[in-house]
């Protein structure tokens, strides 16, 4: 079997998200991945004892996959607690393509909750940082984040206002998604974001993800039995992975993520190029994530991508519409993000967008991160039309 | 055999920058481990850094309660990268490419390596 193989075989058939935002008093991250679940399954038209197979990952819970099945009351035959950072559910995309090829199981749910603003407002972490870094204090981790802003203005003239760019995107784009955190708000300019509290620099609080709470869930079954189902099938093309490093010092080159290699995988197992997506999301914690992200997945050239978020390109109404649910920026950021790309890839493939639906969107891709620029997860999604 | 993190810290109690090397591809190994992440040989010894070294990478910390400090990644002269702080000039005017040199000062209360701006005479 080649991983090509894979392409068109599972279909996402579920998505939705829990609460958001700054949630109920007393809510838990149980019952947000609670709520998401039975929310998606019921988007599916599915019941919780069709599911068999179950990917978690979360920044409270050494052991997910026992917790939360114990919650939900499912006994899965095959259960993946894969822990990237905020990438992982990305993976979980592939691992769940795998499993139900396989015949490890018939239909998995991936979930996701946090309550990281209700707990303090501060990202819940369990990170530790090398001791060789630790003693220099960074802040953990948007110094990190930061740093590879810095190497990538020296060495592109990247500006603080081509990444401020990112941000006022993402905040137009939130105006049209009623769940974004910020909607109702109005936007952001890029003298807003320069302005606003620097927190490393060249990052200010408005170069930074938002801290809010939230949950996510999302489904997927083969794509022969997606097709039973009442719900448009949104099909797994291609994933890949990679890794490069996991502290900061250690990374290779800081203008270049790993996106590389797991985007090649992802578009190789697909047969797709970037030409050929309508609709890109990008795990945006820190505003430099998106430029990287563009270059290193082929969207523009390495170095190009401060010229290329410039003048509202991936904004409403540009070229290419990047982060349509308002990013992690301007629409949710709970922590490990990675599970709402999914859920706004596979709305836009069935044309539930609203207000910010792209017309014609049969290909979505969406990149997630984790750690500090440390894992790249990439998959590329599509209508039964792209599946051709 | 003694523990990689403790020759880095001998080091340092030594006023020195230590750093590994490997007998069998030839490169410098930081941080200190066990086994050569470039080649997977075993076969590694200290070696003394000249302690000069280039700025790679730079961020100022502004927090509360607090001046502003830099950190920074110096790719150090015999072939590693770490990350460190910039001394003796303004946090916001640490510049990348910028030569610097070993200060190892101390912290609370153990030792810690930092550079400072690299004169031009010296």
């Amino acid at each position: 079997m080649s991983t090509t193989d894979l392409r068109g075989r599972v279909a996402v058939v579920g998505v939705a998200e829990s609460d958001l935002g700054h949630v109920a008093p007393g809510l838990t991250h149980f019952d947000l991945m609670g709520q998401a679940t039975a929310r998606a399954l019921k988007d599916a038209g599915l019941k919780k004892s069709d599911v068999d197979g179950f990917f978690c990952a979360s920044s409270y819970l050494p052991f997910p996959t026992l917790d939360v099945a114990e919650y939900l009351g499912i006994r899965p035959v095959y259960a993946d607690s894969t822990n990237v950072g905020g990438s992982s559910f990305v993976a979980h995309l592939l691992h769940a393509a795998m499993a139900i090829e396989a015949g490890l199981c018939t239909t998995a749910l991936i979930a996701y909750g946090s309550t990281q603003r209700s707990d303090g407002g501060r990202l819940v972490s369990p990170t530790k940082l090398l001791p060789y870094e630790e003693a220099y204090k960074p802040r953990y981790p948007v110094s990190m984040y930061a740093l590879a802003a810095s190497r990538h203005m020296y060495e592109y003239g990247t500006t603080r206002e081509q990444l401020a760019e990112v941000a006022v995107a993402a905040r137009d784009w939130a105006q049209l998604n009623p769940k974004a955190f910020t909607y109702g708000r109005g936007p952001l300019t890029v003298e807003d974001v320069l302005s606003s509290q620097m927190i490393s620099h060249p990052l200010t609080s408005k170069d930074c993800c938002l801290v809010t709470d939230g949950g996510g869930a999302v489904i997927l079954t083969s794509a022969e039995r997606a097709r039973d189902l009442p719900v448009t099938p949104a099909y797994f093309l291609g994933g890949g992975e990679a890794t490069w490093h996991r502290s900061m010092s250690q990374m290779p080159d800081l203008t270049t993520t790993a996106a590389v290699d797991s985007g090649r995988r992802a578009f190789t197992m697909a047969g797709l190029k970037p030409s050929d997506v309508d609709v890109v999301e990008l795990y945006d914690a820190f505003t430099i994530n998106t430029l990287l992200f563009l270059e290193d997945l082929g969207f523009c050239a390495k170095g190009e991508g401060g010229a290329f978020v410039s003048g509202g390109r991936i904004a409403p109404g540009g070229e290419l519409p990047v982060n349509t649910n308002g990013g992690g920026l301007s629409y949710c950021h709970p922590g490990m993000y990675g599970i709402f790309l999914i859920i706004e890839a596979v709305r836009q493939l069935r044309g539930e967008g609203g207000a910010r639906q792209q017309a014609g969107t049969n290909v979505a891709l969406v990149n997630g991160n984790g750690g500090v620029l440390s894992s790249q997860a990439t998959a590329l999604l599509g209508t039964a039309e792209a599946l051709g | 055999m003694s523990a990689p993190t403790a020759g880095y810290a001998d080091g340092l109690a030594a006023g020195e920058l230590r750093f590994q090397h490997c007998g069998a591809c030839d490169r410098a190994v930081f941080y200190p481990r066990v086994l050569c992440p470039h080649c997977g040989s075993e076969s590694l010894a200290w070696r003394t850094s000249s302690g000069r070294g280039a700025v790679y990478a730079t961020t100022v910390l502004h927090k509360r309660g607090t001046d502003p400090y830099n950190v920074a990644l110096v790719d150090v002269d015999e072939g590693f990268r770490m990350m460190s702080r910039v001394e003796g000039v303004a946090p916001a005017d640490v510049a990348i490419g910028a030569r610097v040199r070993l200060d190892v000062i101390e912290e609370d209360g153990v030792p810690l390596a930092v550079f400072r701006p690299l004169e031009d005479q010296e």
